[in-house]
């Protein structure tokens, strides 16, 4: 399963028409130890670009903007008592929510693993 | 998401042997309140009376309160012992940039409880509280004489609501002008974070403006961003960088031209009372925050008092209330006319301030709070001189103002973050100064040293930030890292304490004991 | 100059090791057009016993509270402050300390603040509660904001016994938005609140005692307000009112805010004071203002920091709970010490000894002709009305000495009704003396 990743470093992780996202690994390590997550409601739009979630740490807080645009189907309500899964397993068990991608054309216009590995250099 | 980490660690990397225990027996630990105290003891002597029900329209509490109670000696041995755990002006230099930590003279304390101003009630019949009013009308005067405005809108309680009641202010003036479609405030990036949050709390959107090379803002830059929805600029000067806008008259002349109003954060008058009256540059509005400026204690975090000078356009739309004369004697006035913006807060401000903060000009008068101002530049051009060459300076090349900003480029491959460096400081004796602020430079180190520091402390702290210094570039690194062993808690676990909130004491035993 | 500890030697060698001539060239950036081209009409410095003189001259001018019988309540009261609680705060390590931002070297400071926000809480009959607010009046604006945040809903409702400058600061601070609903003065204690709360309803506002000194029916308004999802705001402007009135958390209050000035802060002319802010767990990410929590050192041991700052302006910037930047630490930690003095036994004799007090100023005031006072029910505070407008007889008490309370017209300009109304308070300083006097002054005045 690859990933893609945006600008604002989060990642998308596509199966079939739903698409899970996160925070990359880069970002998880300029943020420092995360804290609280603030999720999405499930069964909102949102369009490419919106402010869906907010990831603290002690120290700063980050806006979560959607990478693509859909309609948010599930989110990880672990993140509620372990909010350091984004930390230690961000592209997996530290997932923040899933969009049912409206237009797959926008999940492969983001950056592939190469791509997004010079744009954090 | 966006990245405004600051590269902090918040959590402690290492374990450090145990600090050194040579001074234990003063600085004791001391167990919680609520452990060494009960509900059967009492500092107070009072009549064990019953009361009836018939007038409590059967709401008498029966909530156990649960508060522990201690009995004189008790509590002034459990306070005394907390006291020892604190850093404090008194006991040492606190080089916090943007904070102004002077000296509090105690004639200010001991007039602000004389019974004429400490017992005195905010409802009592205006006739009977004349010196109170005039206290207000004094400060006034100096604040205005002092800033060269027309009004002073006294009743703010610290500096963030100053900054409100001044937007507020200009928000209501673009009302009344017909301009209420004007939705915008420049800010610059170095600005305090109160001043976005004010603006997004009135409801204006915040444009952002970019600092020149030189660390100050250009008046090219100002007038890039006006366009008809500007509503006001929010500018701070002397800067958060602590260097003098250049071009702020020029600056406070475009923003006019647009039909917008400029809102000056005070933060740093310090640096230039009566030296240079912000009227003078063209501000409309500037909160003082008179624990810096006027030397009123800062109190652990507050109380403060925060008065807003307002130009004459501004003037109208003071909020209430504010003293005037009336024949012989002074008058409150405690409602709001058609243009005022209202009530801040009840009652007349931070009175206990103003008699502090009059006494404290009073006793400096208009020479030396000016003398004042000079020193406070002179001891922080004094500690850049010092430390210029072993620490890199952002914005080099010119003389700073009353504080001054080195950046991290020093520590750059020593594994020393600016933080290890600030913990370092403490087991030096010294309180560390303002650090990651302004977010406009990497690790940024703000050293604001006031006008109260003798030139031995100077020297003392000159040789200290060297020392330190050159101990990171030579790689002892372990010794910030592992910092601070010398004070009564070594680093505090600040990610835990945000995973899993403990907001209050209760009963179980903690986890940590 | 004597906070100035340069000499002139001093500043010519720090100047020669600056490199410069004279501390005007550290001004060069600043226009020469506005550099000390001013002569302000003030006066220069002068010693310390001329400051004093004037200042005392000042003070001298006031009618302080202890120079007579004293019934000025209304939103702050005159109260006993033990000795202990004024010299600890002038310790030079609480007064002169700054905000803890470096918990090593501020346990003090952030020990204080844990046992504050945990009194708080107790006291309240809340879950957790802040480090507090500038004053009771801004947290009560706070207050509301917060509700809206956490119901996404926009109208609130402002009951009529609500301090009229609080509800004032309230209407200020919610200037430009929708929503806002102020019920009419109730010096009666009636209220009509319940019929206002709709779907769209974030919070109901209301004061117990109320500023009118009735005690209102917290449970009917919590089930009320919930019944519709919206919540319960409770302000305490009387903060020993809890000795002996039920706790808002246990009546159903959803958000209690409340004045500390009554335990260990004088009047002070009306600042600076405490806010106090209280809630539900569920709802500390709203909180605005700072929060102290535990945790532990790198060696394990217990200790405090300031936490959840991501809430904050410093962080958040334009996207914060609230622009405030500071709390109220001196007075926070004045009312912590004198209720850590009092304790459960201590504040609850205090609360009693001052409904006592009360009882005994309304039985009084009910028998002098003319009078009638409107609570039925009160713990230190009351109402009364007279057969004339009240502020001319307050004004002329006063002239006797007597400071006899608030003339509601001083508050509520225009609004019919209230001009006949003293609000009037008693507390454990009040004496039969005093009330006695006020009786015969009273009947003086009216007759």
């Amino acid at each position: 399963m690859t990933l893609r990743y945006s600008q604002d470093h989060e990642y998308v992780r596509l199966e079939g028409a739903v698409g899970t996202i996160g925070i990359s690994r880069y970002a998880q390590e300029q943020l420092g130890d995360v804290v609280f997550v603030e999720l999405p409601q499930v069964g909102a739009s949102v369009t490419r670009g919106d402010e869906v979630a907010v990831v603290e740490s002690v120290k700063a807080a980050s806006e979560i903007y959607a990478p693509v645009s859909g309609t948010i189907v599930e989110v990880n309500d672990k993140l509620a008592d372990e909010p350091g899964l984004i930390n230690t397993d961000p592209v997996a068990a530290g997932w923040i929510f899933k969009i049912e991608v409206a237009d797959t054309g926008e999940f492969e216009s983001l950056m592939d693993e190469a791509a997004y590995a010079d744009h954090t250099a | 998401m966006t990245m405004n980490a600051t590269g902090r660690p918040t959590a402690p990397t290492s374990a450090p042997a145990p600090s050194s225990p040579a001074d234990a027996a003063l600085l004791p630990a001391e167990a919680l309140l609520f452990e060494i105290g009960d509900r059967d003891h009492s500092g107070v002597d009072l009549p064990d009376l019953e009361v009836g029900d018939e007038r409590l329209a059967g709401l008498r509490r029966k909530t156990p309160l649960d508060l522990p109670g201690l009995t004189e000696p008790e509590a002034m041995r459990h306070y005394v012992r907390l006291s020892r755990r604190n850093y404090s002006i008194d006991s040492g230099m606190y080089p916090l940039g943007s904070c102004t930590m002077k000296h509090n003279p105690r004639l200010n304390e001991k007039m602000a409880r004389l019974p004429g101003f400490a017992d005195v009630h905010p409802l009592q019949p205006v006739a009977t509280v004349q010196g109170a009013l005039g206290v207000i009308e004094e400060l006034a005067h100096w604040l205005m004489e002092l800033t060269n405005t027309s009004a002073v809108a006294m009743s703010p309680k610290a500096g963030a609501h100053g900054e409100l009641c001044g937007m507020m202010a200009i928000r209501a003036a673009h009302a009344a002008n017909g301009q209420s479609h004007r939705d915008v405030v420049l800010v610059p990036e170095s600005a305090h974070g109160t001043n976005p949050a004010t603006a997004a709390f009135l409801g204006y959107k915040v444009r952002s403006i970019d600092a020149n090379a030189n660390g100050t803002v250009d008046v090219a830059a100002v007038k890039a961003a006006i366009d008809d929805n500007v509503a006001a600029i929010m500018l701070t000067n002397p800067n958060t960088c602590g260097l003098f806008e250049p071009e702020i008259i020029e600056i406070a002349e475009a923003i006019h031209e647009a039909g917008a109003y400029f809102y000056c954060d005070g933060a740093n008058f310090n640096a230039i009372m009566g030296v240079v009256r912000p009227g003078d540059l063209g501000i409309d509005a500037m909160h003082i925050n008179l624990h810096k400026t006027f030397s009123t204690p800062h109190g652990g975090g507050g109380p403060g008092a925060g008065p807003v000078v307002l130009s004459q356009a501004l003037a109208p739309f003071a909020p209430v209330p504010f003293v005037r004369r009336s024949g012989d004697g002074l008058e409150l006035v405690e409602h709001p006319d058609a243009t005022s913006l209202g009530r801040l807060t009840a009652f007349h401000g931070q009175m206990g301030m103003y008699v502090r903060a009059l006494t404290y000009m009073l006793s400096h008068g208009k020479d030396g709070l000016a003398q004042a101002a000079r020193d406070a530049v002179l001891n922080a051009n004094y500690i850049k001189a010092g430390l210029d060459d072993l620490f890199t300076a952002p914005f080099d090349g010119q003389p700073v103002m009353h504080e001054v900003l080195f950046d991290d480029s020093f520590l750059k491959g020593t594994g020393v973050s600016t933080l290890d460096f600030a913990k370092a400081m403490i087991d030096e004796g010294f309180h560390p100064m303002t650090m990651y602020f302004p977010l406009v430079v990497h690790g940024a180190m703000l050293i604001e040293p006031t006008e109260s520091e003798s030139r031995q402390t100077l020297d003392a702290f000159i040789a200290t930030m060297r020392e330190l210094a050159e101990d990171a570039v030579a790689g002892n690194a372990e010794r910030f890292t592992a910092a601070p062993i010398r004070a009564p808690l070594a680093r505090l676990d600040e990610t835990r304490a945000a995973r899993q909130p403990r907001l209050i004491w209760r009963h179980e035993k903690t986890e940590a004991s | 100059m004597r906070y100035l500890p340069h000499s002139p030697a001093d500043r010519a060698e720090m100047l020669a090791a600056i490199g410069v001539g004279s501390v005007d060239e550290l001004f060069s950036a600043v226009p020469a057009s506005v550099l000390s081209t001013f002569s302000p009409d003030l006066p220069d410095h002068q010693p310390e016993f001329a400051v004093e003189a004037h200042m005392r001259a000042l003070a001298g001018r006031n009618h302080a509270a202890g120079d007579g019988p004293f019934f000025v309540g209304a939103g702050a009261y005159r109260h006993h402050v033990p000795a202990t609680v004024d010299h600890l705060i002038q310790r030079s390590e609480w007064l002169t300390a700054y905000t803890p931002y470096q918990p090593e070297v501020s346990q003090g400071t952030l020990q204080m603040l844990f046992e504050f926000q945990t009194q708080v809480a107790h006291l309240t009959g809340m879950e957790v509660a802040n480090a507090s607010m500038y004053d009771g009046s801004t947290a009560t604006a706070e207050a509301v904001l917060m509700a809206r945040r956490i119901t996404r809903r926009d109208k609130v409702v402002l009951s009529g016994g609500l301090h009229p400058q609080y509800r004032d600061t309230v209407v200020t601070y919610l200037s430009g938005e929708e929503g806002l609903t102020c019920l009419s003065p109730s010096p009666e204690g009636q209220g009509d609140i319940v019929d206002h709360i709709d779907e769209g309803t974030a919070a109901i506002v209301v004061q117990t005692p109320d500023f009118y000194g009735h005690l209102r029916d917290v449970p009917a308004l919590a089930r009320a307000a919930h019944e519709k999802g919206a919540l319960l705001i409770v302000v305490v402007t009387e903060i020993v009112s809890l000795g002996l009135i039920e706790a808002p958390g246990a009546l159903g209050a959803d958000i209690v805010v409340a004045e500390g000035q009554s335990i260990g802060n004088p009047l002070t002319f009306g600042g600076p004071y405490v806010g106090l802010l209280a809630c539900r767990e569920k709802f500390v990410r709203q909180m605005p203002g700072r929060l102290c929590g535990e945790t532990v050192d790198a060696q394990g041991r217990r200790g405090f920091v300031l936490t959840l700052s991501t809430r904050e302006q410093h962080i958040r910037r334009e996207k914060a709970t609230s622009n405030i930047c500071t709390n109220s630490g001196l007075c926070a930690l004045a009312f912590s010490i004198h209720l850590s003095l009092l304790g459960e036994t201590g504040l609850t004799r205090l609360a009693r000894l001052n409904h006592a007090r009360a009882c005994a100023l309304a039985d009084a005031l009910a028998a002098v002709p003319g009078v009638e006072v409107l609570n039925e029910s009160f713990f230190n505070e009351m109402t009364i009305r007279l057969p004339r407008a009240a502020a001319q007889i307050v004004d002329a008490l006063a002239a006797r000495g007597i400071l006899a309370g608030v003339p509601v017209s001083r508050l509520q300009p225009g609004e019919p009704d209230v001009d006949r109304l003293i609000v009037l308070a008693a507390t454990e300083l009040t004496t039969d003396a005093d009330i006695a006097a006020l009786v015969e002054a009273l009947k003086g005045e009216l007759a």
